[in-house]
């Protein structure tokens, strides 16, 4: 779908019989543009302010992207290529999509841009219908496909950069960790949706079933809430771990967390929780009957 | 099928080697509860590795096996639920509450060992 939106002509308006060529008619638009260029610039920046459009960038930033974005506008509609165009926009969305700048910002941008083109042709050729006619069946096309290339651009992007992490998150997100004979941790860190708390029980079963695990710590301390689904599944991997001869040891319940769950009334009975990970350890270690002592009681004094 | 239950020392280790009918697990139930009393045991280990299903049935009657036998004063300890088994069990609320489980059967004999240590310190002190 994206694909054919990119590269299809623009199939929104099929231009009447022109008298000019469509070339000659650009070339002239194209010139309009470069003369105005200075106050259609500054006009649209403005008017992209007023719109509260781009509001994590500062002034002179905008000003700086109003002013590249004009120009490669400008040549596109020149040349009819849209190569350079396509380029910027992924390179800017590349640059603005971090500082969380939002589709329908972008969009709304390129739309003021026509729109505040499309106006300083009504200006121009009030006086003359016919060419003012021509001119916008030459020009409206053309800025569709623009307007298609940057948003469609900027979303590509999006969704790639949304893929990478997402991959990154998959692949970061269950260590199951040996820390002792018999003792893994489980550190989980950011949020958990249901899939993910279902990857992480497989992945914690097999791991007590390999590691020949009698206790596991799972440090939550990394997770920022919990929501009565998140607390069951949570419930349901201590219950599945003990299936399988495993004690699990919860750590790391924030004052939040343990707020949120007695408020939503999770019951937490069955499960060992320990203040912090270090005590959590310490617990576990308790359970397996380690005791763990300075060395220098046994090694004499460095 | 029959379980095969085999005595040793102070206990019963029943090893399930294939899917059982309903009728085969209350056999299994049944005669474990019974040996436990003619051979004095300490304790009775069920060995399910061989299981790739556990079914509401059979954890209850692993349940009311454990009950029996704790009853009947042993301990009893199931071992050997794969990984895959024990998330489907969890996932139809099937949680063997109130019963010891174990990796497998060394973890599962040296629980019951455990289990009777703190019972004889407990005898002692008494």
């Amino acid at each position: 779908m994206k694909a054919a939106i990119r590269e299809g002509p623009a199939p929104f308006v099929k231009p009447l019989q022109p008298r000019e060529s469509t070339d000659a008619l650009l070339r002239e638009l194209v010139a309009h543009l470069r003369q105005n260029r200075t106050q259609l610039r500054g006009e649209w920046a403005r008017r992209i302010r007023d719109a509260q459009l781009l509001t994590a960038m500062t002034e002179d930033e905008v000003f700086a992207e109003v002013t590249s974005v004009y120009d490669n506008y400008v040549e596109a509609l020149e040349t009819g290529t849209f190569e350079a165009l396509q380029a910027y926009a992924r390179n800017l969305s590349e640059r603005i999509i971090p500082r969380g700048v939002e589709t329908r910002e972008v969009v709304g941008i390129v739309l003021l841009l026509r729109d505040l083109l499309a106006r300083s042709l009504f200006a121009k050729y009030q006086d003359d219908f016919d060419k003012l006619n021509q001119i916008l069946d030459a020009y409206e096309p053309a800025a569709n496909r623009i307007a298609n290339t940057v948003a469609v651009g900027f979303v590509q992007e999006r969704e790639r950069i949304i893929r990478e992490q997402q991959e990154a998150i998959r692949e970061l997100s269950t260590p199951v960790l040996q820390v002792r004979e018999r003792l893994l941790i489980l550190p989980i860190i950011g949020a958990i949706d249901p899939q993910r708390a279902r990857q992480l029980t497989e992945q914690l079963l097999r791991g007590i079933r390999t590691n020949r695990a009698r206790v596991v710590v799972i440090d939550i301390t990394g997770v920022a809430a919990l929501d009565s689904s998140v607390a069951n599944h949570l419930v349901q991997t201590v219950e599945a771990s003990r299936l399988l001869g495993a004690t699990v040891i919860v750590t790391g319940l924030s004052p939040e967390i343990a707020q949120t769950l007695v408020t939503i009334g999770v019951d937490l009975g069955k499960m060992n929780t320990v203040g912090d990970l270090q005590g959590g350890i310490e617990e576990a270690e308790r359970l397996l009957g380690y005791t763990v002592a300075p060395a220098r009681d046994s090694q004499g004094s460095p | 099928m029959e379980v095969p239950i085999l005595k040793q020392q102070h206990y019963l280790i029943a090893t399930i080697q294939a899917a059982l009918t309903d009728a085969d697990l209350l056999h299994l139930r049944d005669a474990l509860v019974q040996k436990v009393g003619k051979f004095r045991s300490r304790g009775v280990i069920v060995d399910v590795t061989a299981l790739d299903v556990l079914d509401s049935f059979a954890s209850r009657t692993l349940q009311e096996l454990a009950h029996m036998i704790r009853l009947r004063g042993a301990d009893t300890v199931i071992v050997g639920i794969q990984p895959e088994v024990a998330f489907s069990m969890i996932q139809l609320g099937l949680n063997l509450e109130g019963v010891a489980t174990a990796l497998d059967l060394e973890e599962g004999l040296s629980f019951l060992d455990k289990q009777r240590k703190i019972e004889n310190t407990r005898g002692l002190r008494n």
